[in-house]
């Protein structure tokens, strides 16, 4: 969590006027927010709607977005923002909405890293083609902004962190599962149920179901046990890199759907981590530059709390022994030293190498490194550090692949072809080896 | 008996082999072929030339290659991955080889077998292939097989830049207008070719031991062996170059075959490739014509918009000549009294503009001639474009104008109510809007962006058409392809993707035309809607003389546009118009003796005069008169110093190299080490006293030049990073050479707070950059390598944190709290003290300027700026034109802080915004903003300090810089805004526009179409 320091007021009129969000728009506005985790982001709209919120996701795809993002925004932008406001403006032009009766939600990360800006540059956008009045909420760890009307509460929270871990579980579970699924649809079908019996678990009580989410924990994945897998072993390819376009399937060209359909099982590290590595950053922010003990401590509570959510899913998947459980963030923690300090906190900072490292430990040694075209944190943290990754673990077969609304997909394709190739050739080997 | 046959379908070319049964693997056929975008048909052609060989035994099948993996999915058919395919390859005929380098056609791959094996291919932003050297041998009219032998006799290297063509060219075409050696130039693109494969993909690995050059290129050109060769330090035994070269992928592919799918009889596998034809996906833009009808029309709405033409042998009197030497092409326009065309002149420039020049003036000197009388009287000649000064002095032009204000000028002759204008030439677009007659603002493409009219040329050849045929052939088609708007390698890479969806020549060209305009509409202009152009649009430039990418331009808009019949004569027009407007008698232009004798050498010379060593191109003519071009400043010319007005820029530098200089020789603690990049360029005298105060020798690194950053480039770990970053790998080198065992390079989120902002962060780049150094480069595991991270805007924490961390790293040294407290105060001094002089010689040269009735420019960038090989001297050249430069941070303190619209949260950006601020309120001072190639965080504040100078009506000027140093391209620039600017002070004490303009009969300028 950055230093936080009170708004700066300069003297003087913003070019672009602040549409602010009113309580009285809770009832009038629906709020459409971009989709990046599909399994995440519907458990946490869910939570939304529990506090009175009109809310919908917008699940639209197609080059108009990249499109409306070039049109909106300076073209070197990083990819995550022009898709992310293209996706908006779409839904602007699409004529399916009231432009007086939405408002836009965005999610970003703060720090020193440009994707803090993603608000400003949505704003902008508004501005210019004459929606300045719609209203813009954005949330991130750091400082929550857009107006009155728009809270995130405590309890809400509480509901969130309880959604993150419980969407990385079902994702964690339904990507071990739905490359090795004997009939086809099984795996979707589970993770669909899923989603709709936590949705229900959650209706109408907010902030009281924490328990009996929890109770869910073993049925789940035994739900997903019990569908029928094939024994072959694939290769399993680790997906890390920049949030947006590691997650969403807009942001990369439907990576994982690609990996399962080359004959590999894509392994993808859970949203948490980052929650997780964001209130870490505010814990050794002062152990590095000093500050308060009071905000630290905070940190530090809120830290062990979120590792003991995640601990209990951890928990479950190993105590039902059928599938591999993600690691513990109080070890990924641990897997940065030796390669980076914990000091680089901008976008992904240090955990995009710690979970490149967590991936090879857990037997994951071929991985693909997203990252937005020119993203700047990424070249240290990812590109910067393969070479020092791959000294230590000479095994580690990885491939960094940068995603632009002008890249070509057959480009990104055959690069992470020559990693699957590389990896299946290792893996002939070892069986020849072995016999 | 079974037969393995390996297919290699790459960018340009399908390669067929067949391997016969045996361990020996004995090499039945092969053959290769261009493919032209058939890439099915081609493939089954090939493919039965070999039934003979095979006949009716099974045979397995491997398709590998870019844009077989298309093919291979459609016909079912096992695919092997390129790279794969060639280690196969050098695993079976060439065992021992330690590392291989394959070029392909956009392709470019590295593998290192001995010491782990490790296989790379080129990113996305990365040409340096054989489309590239294809591309640049389009540029020097030559045949790809002519540039290689002309590489052979060489003499002489020039930096260019392989990052991609479009920088490849920026290099490249100032050094063939200013008469540089074609053979030199040729050599120069080979050598691109090798630091862009050891940069790009060696990644700090040596290429080393027996090293096999695989690929097309590498197999035919002789120049690029040999370029290898000698950068590798590999001698003939460790160099190899196998006959076989072209065909190493397909070879593997073949290997691979036997372990991949199944057996199957010839007929069927000709069948498969055959009958995968058909399905189209991919996606499609809607066709820009509905049939022949409507293009009918259309030709006929453009031919409204044309100039009289009147025979030259009919016309006596005077008479103005326009010269535009652009940067493809070069332009002549002879006009009469009444604006009517007399002689009219375009072509393609074939690299010697001189001579065409000469020939073409002759030409009309002799026309101008009749009955050994002077019948038509030239009265002005005015030049304008890339070769302007050079046209200007070898030809004793009248006057030179910088390019856009002849654009303007002519397009205003047509349409007086123009506002906006479009220009798409051979490597450029600009464009400008027009206010109240004034040039509002001008955009011109950064380097990265053009994908301009010599590149759909280019396309068109390496397709085996003409660009006139090419352009014809896109008219019609159906389903144009969508290639993406963004820079011309992307676009190769797209209609890659479009051939392996199954589109064909016609689809590609309308998407080509298609990806030009949308590149200019939202690369350049960054348009949101037609109506924010403007009402009247003028387009010219030789690209819209293709009816594809007009039509294009129009749907993409929405509206009709007018495209003057000379649209590509334009900018010489407009000079002509110049000289129209100069009222003289006679022109000083060379006369017909003076040209027929005229004589012109150029010879290449670096100037030692500085350490910016610049590349000059000497021209001799034949009065015995010369002209130097390359030069960034006065002091090559010999005409002594002018009077000097403030340069911060050179002020800031001067004062890094003092105290970079200051040296404590017997400091008990010995010698420390620091970069000179990044944020040392403000934070040194901080870190300088601080570690002298503490018993420290402070070494620094040399100031930055190209061989510095050579040293150090190999262990770039990501090609796309700023420049201003990668300059670090070599300064670290550079210490390491200075024999210094300790080096101090600290990590930084925050920066100092300057409170101005919301928060006062380091970019990424700037605050970790020291990881990266030590994740990369294993040199500095040999020494101590001290990069804690540090907070020095919280004074007190800095202090405790820092003396815990010095007192763990140097334990012998016993360092105590009140003594770091001592070190830090002298520190914290030091640096205020430093940005303190950096601002009062700013209001003192302000001051100094005002004096003297003085324009100035604030320069605004970063700390590291000044480094010269970063700005390339622009600070410099700015000086020569005239002006006084200033610096962001010498007047960031004038005014209060700013509001601004984005997150203000970066301590060296907010200087800017308030540089702007302050700019924008000063009539003597514009703004110019330098922004490295790369820098994530510059989109953000460009738009933001445009709007702050745009709100107050003030011009915005933006320069992109990188490793290149395309000065011709910023001189337009400058003198753009100069011109510009000076346009709106005329027209604010001039409310009527008194500008004179011939009048053509027939043509009333009111009545030109303007469409809305």
């Amino acid at each position: 969590m950055s230093r936080m320091k009170k708004p700066f007021a300069a003297p003087g009129t913003p070019r672009v006027p602040v549409a602010e969000f009113t309580p009285e728009m809770k009832r009038t506005h629906t709020v459409l927010i971009p989709m990046m985790l599909p399994i995440h982001f519907e458990l946490i709209e869910k939570v939304l709607q529990n506090e009175g919120y009109k809310t919908e996701l917008l699940r639209t795809e197609g080059s108009r977005i990249a499109e409306e993002g070039l049109k909106n925004v300076h073209n070197d932008t990083c990819y995550p923002a022009l898709l992310v406001i293209g996706q908006m403006m779409d839904a602007l032009h699409s004529g399916k909405y009231d432009p007086h009766k939405i408002a836009f939600l965005i999610t970003q990360t703060g720090g020193g890293c440009r994707a803090s800006n993603y608000i400003y540059l949505l704003r902008k956008a508004l501005v210019k083609s004459g929606y300045g009045y719609i209203p813009v909420v954005g949330i991130n760890l750091s400082a929550l902004r857009g107006g009155t009307g728009f809270c995130v509460t405590v309890p809400m929270l509480y509901d969130i962190a309880h959604c993150v871990v419980l969407g990385d579980m079902l994702m964690c579970l339904h990507n071990q599962c739905l490359p090795y699924e004997m009939r086809k649809g099984d795996t979707q079908r589970v993770t669909d149920k899923w989603i709709g019996e936590i949705k229900k678990v959650l209706d109408g009580r907010p902030y009281r179901c924490a328990g009996r989410l929890r109770a869910l924990y073993p049925a789940i994945v035994r739900d997903y046990a019990m569908i029928k897998r094939s024994k072959e072993k694939k290769i399993r390819v680790g997906v890390v890199g920049e949030i947006y376009v590691k997650y969403s399937p807009l942001g990369n060209n439907n990576l994982e759907k690609f990996l399962i359909a080359e004959g590999a099982e894509p392994v993808v590290p859970g949203l948490m981590a980052f929650l997780l590595y964001c209130v870490y950053n505010g814990i050794e922010d002062r152990q590095l530059y000093g500050g308060s003990i009071g905000k630290a401590a905070g940190s530090e509570i809120l830290f062990r709390y979120l590792v003991g959510k995640q601990k209990e899913v951890v928990r479950a998947i190993r105590k039902e022994g059928s599938f591999a459980a993600p690691t513990l963030f109080s070890e990924t923690v641990r897997l940065a030293d030796g390669y980076i300090s914990r000091g680089v906190k901008m976008g992904e900072g240090w955990l995009l190498t710690a979970e490149m490292v967590e991936l090879i430990h857990e037997g994951v040694e071929n991985i693909v490194c997203t990252q937005p075209f020119g993203c700047l944190p990424n070249h240290i943290v990812g590109k910067g550090m393969i070479r020092a990754i791959r000294e230590k673990n000479p095994d580690a077969n990885i491939v960094a692949v940068d995603y632009d609304p002008g890249a070509s997909e057959v480009n990104q394709q055959n690069r992470i072809k020559l990693m699957l190739d590389t990896a299946a050739a290792k893996r002939r080997e070892q069986a020849l080896e072995g016999r | 008996m079974e037969y393995r046959i390996g297919i290699d379908i790459g960018s340009t070319t399908v390669k067929v082999v067949v391997l016969g049964p045996g361990p020996e693997n004995p090499i039945l056929f092969k053959h290769y072929e261009r493919h032209l975008s058939q890439v099915r048909t081609k493939t089954a052609e090939v493919l039965r030339q070999a039934r003979e060989i095979v006949g009716d035994a099974p045979v397995r099948t491997a398709i590998s290659g870019s844009a077989g993996m298309g093919v291979a999915k459609a016909a079912n058919l096992p695919f092997v991955q390129e790279v794969f395919a060639t280690s196969e390859t050098v695993k079976h005929w060439y065992p021992g080889t330690d590392a291989v380098v394959e070029l392909g056609g956009e392709d470019a791959k590295i593998i290192f077998i001995t010491g782990g094996l490790e296989e790379r291919m080129n990113g996305t932003c990365a040409g340096g292939t054989g489309a590239f050297i294809d591309q640049m041998a389009t540029l020097l009219a030559v045949t790809p097989q002519g540039l290689d032998e002309l590489s052979l006799k060489y003499k002489k290297m020039y930096p260019i830049a392989s990052r991609c063509g479009v920088f490849a060219k920026s290099d490249i075409q100032p050094l063939l207008n200013q008469g540089a050696n074609k053979s030199d130039i040729a050599m120069s693109i080979f050598q691109a070719v090798v630091n862009q494969t050891i940069t790009g993909l060696a990644q700090g690995r040596r290429i080393e031991g027996k090293v096999a050059f695989l690929g097309g290129p590498l197999h035919f050109f002789k120049g690029l062996q040999q370029r290898f060769q000698q950068t590798l330090g590999l001698d003939d035994d460790h160099a190899l170059f196998p006959e076989l070269g072209l065909f190493s992928v397909a070879m593997g592919a073949a290997v691979c075959a036997e372990n991949a799918g199944e057996a199957t009889d010839f007929q069927t596998l000709l069948e498969k490739i055959e009958n995968s034809a058909g399905e189209v996906s991919g996606r499609f833009l809607p066709p820009l014509f509905a049939g022949e009808e409507d293009y009918r029309k259309f030709q006929e709405r453009h031919a409204r918009a044309s100039v009289p033409k009147q025979p030259i042998d009919t016309y006596t009197g005077g008479a103005y000549l326009g010269i535009d030497c652009g940067s493809t092409t070069t332009k002549l326009v002879l006009i009469g009294e009444d604006g009517q065309i007399l002689f009219e002149y375009y072509s393609s420039n074939r690299g010697n503009p001189v001579d065409i020049v000469r020939e073409q003036l002759a030409e009309v000197r002799r026309l101008c001639q009749r009955d050994g009388e002077e019948a038509v009287r030239i009265r002005a000649c005015v030049t304008t474009g890339y070769g302007e000064d050079l046209m200007r002095a070898a030809f004793n032009a009248d006057m030179g104008i910088v390019e856009t204000m002849a654009h303007y000028r002519a397009a205003r002759f047509f349409n007086p109510k123009v506002d906006f204008i479009l220009d798409i030439g051979g490597q450029d677009i600009k464009c400008f809007k027009v206010r109240n007659r004034s040039i509002d603002s001008i955009m011109l493409n950064e380097a990265c962006s053009s994908g301009c009219g010599s590149f759909i040329e280019t396309f068109a050849r390496s397709m085996g058409y003409t660009a006139e045929n090419f352009a014809k052939e896109g008219l019609f088609a159906k389903r144009p392809s969508d290639l993406g708007s963004r820079c011309t390698v992307f676009m190769n890479s797209s209609v890659k993707q479009a051939q392996k969806d199954g589109a064909g020549v016609d689809d590609i060209s309308a998407g080509l035309s298609i990806s030009v305009v949308k590149n200019a509409i939202y690369k350049v202009i960054r348009a949101h809607s037609a109506s924010e152009l403007g009402e009247n649009i003028v387009v010219q430039g030789g690209t819209f003389y293709n009816d594809a990418v007009l039509r294009s331009f129009e749907q993409e808009l929405g509206r009709e546009v007018v495209r003057p019949s000379i649209a590509g004569l334009m900018g010489a027009y407009g000079a002509a118009l110049y000289g129209w407007d100069l009222n003289k008698e006679r022109s000083s232009l060379l006369s017909l003796e003076e040209l027929e004798s005229f004589s012109h050498q150029a010879k290449p010379s670096v100037c030692g005069l500085c350490a910016n060593h610049c590349n000059l191109t000497v021209n001799l003519f034949s009065d015995g008169s010369r002209y130097i071009s390359g030069n960034r400043c006065e002091r090559p010319l010999g005409r002594g110093r002018q009077q000097k007005l403030p340069n911060l820029y050179e002020f800031k530098l001067e004062r890094i190299k003092k105290l970079a200089a200051k040296r404590s020789p017997n400091a008990p603690m010995g010698k420390i080490g620091i970069p000179l990049g990044l944020n040392m360029y403000e934070n040194l005298p901080f870190w300088h006293a601080f570690l002298t105060e503490l018993g420290f020798d402070v070494v620094t690194s040399d100031i930055s030049s190209l061989e510095l950053y050579s040293k150090g480039r190999t262990s770039i770990p990501s090609d796309t990073a700023c420049y201003p970053a990668k300059l670090i790998h070599g300064h670290i080198v550079d210490l390491l050479e200075k024999g210094v065992k300790r080096i101090f390079y600290p990590c930084m989120s925050y920066n100092f707070d300057e409170g101005k902002g919301d928060n006062h962060y380091n970019c990424p780049v700037v605050a970790y950059y020291p990881e990266l150094l030590h994740a990369n480069m294993t040199e500095l595991r040999e020494i101590q390598f001290l990069f804690p991270f540090v907070g020095i805007h919280r004074k007190k924490d800095f202090e405790k944190k820092i003396c815990k961390y010095l007192q763990e790293q140097f334990p012998q040294a016993r360092f105590r709290l009140p003594a770091i407290r001592k070190a830090s105060d002298a520190a914290y001094a030091a640096y205020y003290a430093w940005g303190e002089e950096i601002r009062r010689e700013g209001e003192k040269a302000i001051a100094l300027c005002r004096e003297k009735g003085a324009k100035m420019i604030v320069l605004s960038g970063r700390p590291y700026h000044v480094d010269p090989e970063i700005n390339h001297g622009i600070d410099k050249l700015i000086a020569q034109l005239g002006l006084a430069v200033l610096s962001e941070d010498s007047v960031a303190h004038l005014i209060a802080p700013q509001r601004v619209d984005v997150l203000n949260q970066w301590t060296y950006h907010t200087r800017l915004y308030n540089a702007a601020a302050f700019v924008a309120e000063q009539p003597d001072m514009e703004l110019v903003q330098l922004v490295s190639f790369g820098c994530g965080i510059d989109a953000i504040t460009t738009d933001e300090v445009m709007a702050i100078l745009e709100e107050k009506g003030r011009l915005y000027t933006q320069l992109k810089i990188d490793e290149i140093n395309n000065l011709g391209a910023v001189r337009i620039r400058i003198r753009s805004l100069l011109g510009a600017a000076e346009e709106r002070a005329m027209q604010a004490n001039r409310p009527q526009d008194k500008i004179h303009t011939p009048h053509i009969p027939g043509v009333l300028k009111e009545e030109i179409p303007c469409p809305v």
